[in-house]
């Protein structure tokens, strides 16, 4: 297992490389250096010194991908692309346009991330997986019918509409928790109750949907009726052979998301004022901070990277068949 | 059974209830006797704590020298002192001494360095000698701490050394010391380091003696530590002695003054620069850019860009008190009630980021911020749900009317504005003909009906560059554009479409199409995309089919929308300008030769390229002119070329209301300064009171939600029960 671990992390390289090359192209298609440093300085009396001093001050006064002036590899090395791009495999994320430390906002903004994003990943499947287990209890039935109709009208949902919809009736309306907003100290669970319960609702249509399709295909399995006709209860099947069976898609979907969650979630993050990643993106998109964008993206993709081997890790627990060479 | 053999929809309903026990006793927790949907922290006892907000983006900078958008003064004006300030009350805006004695003693010198007088035509230089008040003091802060032999203690040889403290309260001692004239000097000497990338060092050097000289100086010196820039003199600066200090600048310029009311001139200690460049420092974010160091009313408590900013009293500031005169009005207005009183009232200030309207809007009806906002009032989209047209023009809606909420009008020293690029084949040029192209687009844009519509008439229609409040604006038959309006029984009137069709025809165009060609008139508005929508282009284009114009709209934008600006690549186009400082030249620059982008071939104001050589020569003149009659009839005769030759689509001034709940004090709003924190009160008794009248919660929903879990439950629990409990044949059956 551990050479192909050491193998796939070695695969990761190039794929980081592609994902740092889009993600500067991308940007730079966009935002020339001179707007980023007229960004950075403000619309009134930027003077082209000023732009010269700052692009000099930050390393943008390079070209992009190509240094004609330069000898040897400095054609290669002594260019933007290179600059920016070669330090974030050392994890040195360096400061963002506004002169912060990336790696001090990141350490700091990840715990209110995590503060929501765990218990709305762990509930949400435990709520999920619970709600498809009953659903197939009932399979077949008239009120399996109706289940299935609620969870595509609440997939067809836009996620804005639980968002504002939950901050109006709880927080607005019946004054129950706060709006919005975040302490790091005292009562800060009081902020997660709300963006917690919304995320928990919002992915219980398309959640429980897709862990009733899996359950299904192992409700029909010869092992079910076998334990049936032995005479175990509905819920023994459910929770004690059907679920185990069906870990394998279910942790397909869910253990690459487990690094991610270190992200945060942009649109959750930011209606309820979390001082998580994902804000901290969204911010950095705004005011067109390139370094702080790199850098979320690069992580974002090793985080993604580290899903996909956990996944595979995750299959040689869930089904000891498997081995990893 | 055994545990182990325990199914596991038991373990499950064990679990459940741990949860459900660990919740219970954290919400007994969180009954105490503030309300459920508290999203602040409580106050430290005794302390008056004013709760704020700013929307969208934490400030970038807060170093004296960079710092220079409007959110970012919200805090840079209240904890440092610049020599110069503005009247609280009083209006039009008036300058007054900050941390200065009184206004700054200018004389004007010839190129030998002889003084001459002020008229005089061998003027040179203009010098201003600058006496500090006595009783100026730094806030408390570690770099002022000195350790037992009298050295600064705070000083680290490397970045392990220092590597426990990560913000400025970790530091356990502090220290203070009063300011000297040479704090100021410091500061304009780092506004010229070109490492610190001032936004104001190409714009300075043109007018402070010596500081490109010394920029270019310090730029090849090795900074591969701290730069001591006292050890380097800058020939237009120089301390007279511990309170004074003087400042030399080329030529005339006297809207100097009003840059001595912003914070670039703010005091800078050099030991404060030092402090900061200990090593290691930057890595933890521990610099003069997230924690200034100033003489103000407050200081920076604690600086989380990612959820609030707190401000407290500095206990170092100066004596300062509430002014006791304002405009006519403010008496009445209540706005001296507290004339003569010490200040600042408050002992500390809350400023939440909030990203979100809805959350900001939600938390001031909650009664949990105290204004409806700082740099602007309210979110858009929901002023109508705050305001009705009433028999006497906007009026609050009940709600709020139910809380009591005050409102503060504002007329910002702004304008917005559509400008046509006079280099344009089509708009642009000089000519009768042209000039007809643009008045009849003027007149058909009825731009009373565009703020009603777009804007909820918060606006003023613009037919001067110069907005209220700003010497060289005009009302009445005065203020009006005779070109675009008709004084009809005392009232500016709109000239009729059928005029503007006629302007048409006159220009070449008789029924909107070009008399050679036949070609219909086509002409193209360059506008930022967020800046724009369906509804508004919609509109547009009716308003122009009146007089048979065809629109083609071509959004984009920041960047995009500014590189067609400067390449002149645009016919017309969307811009506004915000008022630095209160004077007629900093908006009659919009529109002079020289800062066209096509002429300068720079980022310059003039952004639709007008080139009137009269202009130009009354701008030069007038710009160094003092207040008084003759700059005022210069000043009138530029506006009346700028509206001869009808150099922009239409513009207007933006106006805000700014909503208070009724335990805030001395609300008015200073369009230019934000150095107003410190006349604010507050009464925090009756802000908890409010709060926890308006915020008592209902609990009614969660009772409900119990039982229709538990209605949906049961027949689930039915149906399984029969399902166990079914025979074979019933199953069939």
């Amino acid at each position: 297992m551990l050479t192909y671990i050491i193998r796939r992390l070695f695969y990761a390289i190039p794929i980081l490389l592609g994902v740092n090359l889009l993600t500067f192209t991308l940007f730079f298609v966009v935002n020339s250096p001179d707007d980023m440093a007229v960004s950075q300085l403000g619309a009134k009396y930027v003077t082209p010194e000023a732009i010269q001093s700052w692009k000099k001050k930050n390393g943008y006064d390079r070209p992009l991908f190509y240094n004609p002036d330069a000898a040897g590899s400095g054609a290669v090395t002594e260019t933007i692309f290179f600059a920016k791009s070669l330090r974030l495999f050392a994890f040195d994320f360096g400061r963002s346009e506004s002169g912060r430390d990336i790696t001090t906002d990141i350490s700091t903004r990840m715990w209110p991330s995590l503060a929501v994003a765990v218990p709305s990943f762990v509930v949400g499947i435990w709520v999920n997986i619970c709600v498809a287990l009953l659903v197939v209890m009932f399979h077949a039935t008239r009120l399996d019918r109706w289940i299935v109709f609620v969870f595509v009208a609440m997939m067809s949902i836009s996620y804005l509409f639980y968002i504002i919809g939950g901050q109006y009736l709880v927080a607005k309306t019946w004054r129950l928790v706060p709006i919005s907003g975040f302490h790091a100290h005292g009562q800060f669970w009081k902020f997660l109750i709300l963006p917690v319960l919304v995320g928990v609702v919002a992915g219980i249509g398309s959640g429980a949907r897709w862990y009733r399709t899996l359950f299904l295909e192992e409700a029909n399995q010869d092992y079910v009726r076998t334990a049936r006709a032995k005479g175990a209860s509905e819920i023994r099947i459910l929770f004690r052979h059907i679920l185990p069976n069906a870990l394998i898609p279910i942790l397909t979907g869910i253990v690459v998301l487990i690094p991610s969650l270190f992200m945060g979630g942009l649109l959750i993050e930011s209606f309820f004022g979390i001082p998580g990643l994902g804000s901290y993106m969204l911010d950095a998109i705004k005011s067109q901070d390139f370094a702080i964008v790199r850098s979320m993206v690069f992580i974002g993709s090793i985080l993604y990277i580290i899903g996909l081997i956990l996944t595979d890790i995750s299959y040689t627990w869930a089904d000891p068949r498997l081995r990893l060479d | 059974m055994k545990a182990d053999q325990m199914i596991p929809s038991t373990k499950i309903q064990r679990h459940f209830t741990w949860l459900l026990l660990v919740a219970v006793v954290m919400f007994l927790a969180a009954c105490d006797e503030r309300p459920w949907n508290d999203p602040q922290l409580p106050s430290p006892d005794g302390l008056a704590t004013y709760q704020s907000m700013i929307i969208s983006t934490p400030p970038k900078h807060l170093d004296p020298a960079i710092s220079y958008a409007s959110d970012e003064s919200l805090f840079t004006m209240q904890i440092y002192e610049p020599p110069l300030t503005y009247h609280f009350l009083k209006r039009p805006y008036e300058l007054i001494p900050g941390a200065l004695v009184s206004l700054p003693e200018v004389s004007y010198l010839d190129s030998s360095g002889k003084v001459v007088n002020e008229d005089d035509e061998s003027v040179a230089f203009t010098r201003y000698t600058l006496h500090l008040r006595d009783d100026l003091h730094y806030q408390p802060h570690p770099a002022f701490a000195l350790d037992a032999s009298g050295r600064p203690e705070y000083l680290f040889e490397t970045a392990a050394a220092g590597e426990r403290y990560h913000q400025i309260p970790d530091f356990p001692h502090t220290g203070d010391r009063p300011v000297h004239a040479n704090d100021y000097v410091y500061a304009i000497k780092r506004l010229a380091d070109p490492v610190i990338g001032s936004p104001m060092l190409g714009f300075m050097s043109q007018y402070i003696v010596g500081m490109k000289a010394f920029s270019e100086q310090v730029a090849s010196l090795p900074r591969d530590q701290w730069l001591d820039l006292d050890n380097y003199a800058m020939e237009g600066l120089e301390v007279v002695d511990e309170l004074t200090l003087t400042i030399t600048i080329i030529g005339r310029y006297p809207q100097f003054l009003f840059w001595l009311a912003m914070p670039f001139f703010s005091p800078v200690g050099p030991e404060v620069d030092r402090f900061y460049h200990n090593p290691g420092f930057v890595d933890r974010n521990l610099t003069l850019d997230w924690w200034p160091v100033g003489s103000g009313p407050f200081l920076m408590a604690s600086n989380d860009p990612n959820s609030e900013i707190i401000l407290e009293r500095n206990p170092n500031y100066r004596d300062d008190f509430f002014p006791s005169e304002g405009e006519p009005g403010d008496l009445e207005a209540g706005f001296l009630a507290d004339a003569g009183k010490p200040i600042p009232f408050v002992d500390r200030a809350v400023f939440r980021i909030e990203k979100e309207s809805l959350s900001q809007w939600t938390k001031f009806l909650q009664g949990y911020y105290d204004r409806s906002g700082e740099v602007h009032s309210q979110p858009a989209g929901l002023f109508d749900r705050a305001f009705q047209i009433g028999a006497n023009g906007v009026e609050l809606a009940p709600e709020l009317k139910e809380h009591n909420i005050t409102m503060s009008p504002d007329v910002q020293p702004a304008v917005y504005y559509y400008g046509f690029n006079m280099r344009d084949p089509v708009v642009g040029g000089y000519t009768e003909k042209k000039r007809k192209l643009r008045r009849a687009l003027q007149i058909a844009f009825q731009t009373e009906d565009y703020l009603n519509i777009f804007y909820m008439g918060n606006g003023i229609v613009a037919e001067n560059p110069i907005p209220p409040g700003i010497p060289g604006h005009l009302e009445g038959e005065a203020g009006m554009n005779p070109y675009v309006y008709d004084w009809v029984d005392g009232v500016a009137q709109r000239k009729s479409i059928e005029y503007a069709r006629q302007l048409l025809a006159e220009a070449g165009y008789p029924n909107g199409r070009d008399d050679i060609t036949g070609e219909p008139l086509k002409i193209f508005l360059d506008v930022q995309s967020q800046a724009i929508n369906n509804t508004l282009m919609t509109w547009i284009v009716r308003v122009f089919s009146q007089i048979g114009v065809q629109v083609e709209f071509r959004p984009a934008d920041f960047n995009r929308t500014r590189e067609k600006m400067l390449t002149g690549n645009t016919q017309i186009f969307s811009f506004g300008w915000s008022a630095d400082y209160p004077d007629p030249e900093n908006f009659l620059f919009l529109l002079y030769g020289p800062e066209g982008p096509l002429e300068c071939a720079c980022d310059g104001a003039n952004n639709g390229n007008y080139a009137n050589e009269e202009y130009d020569s009354l701008f030069r003149q007038m710009r160094i002119l003092p207040q008084g009659p003759e700059r005022d009839s210069l000043v009138a005769r530029m506006v009346e070329l700028f509206r001869h030759d009808a150099v922009w689509l239409f513009a207007y001034y933006p106006t805000e209301i700014f909503l208070n709940n009724s335990w805030v004090h001395n609300n008015k709003r200073h369009g230019i300064s934000r150095a107003t924190l410190k006349y604010v009160r507050v009464e925090p008794d009756e802000r908890a009171k409010m709060q926890n009248r308006w915020n008592q919660p209902i609990t009614r929903p969660l009772y409900a939600a119990a039982l229709i879990l538990v209605a949906l439950a049961l027949p689930g629990v039915i149906a399984y029960r029969r399902r166990q409990k079914a025979t074979a044949r019933h199953a069939q059956e």
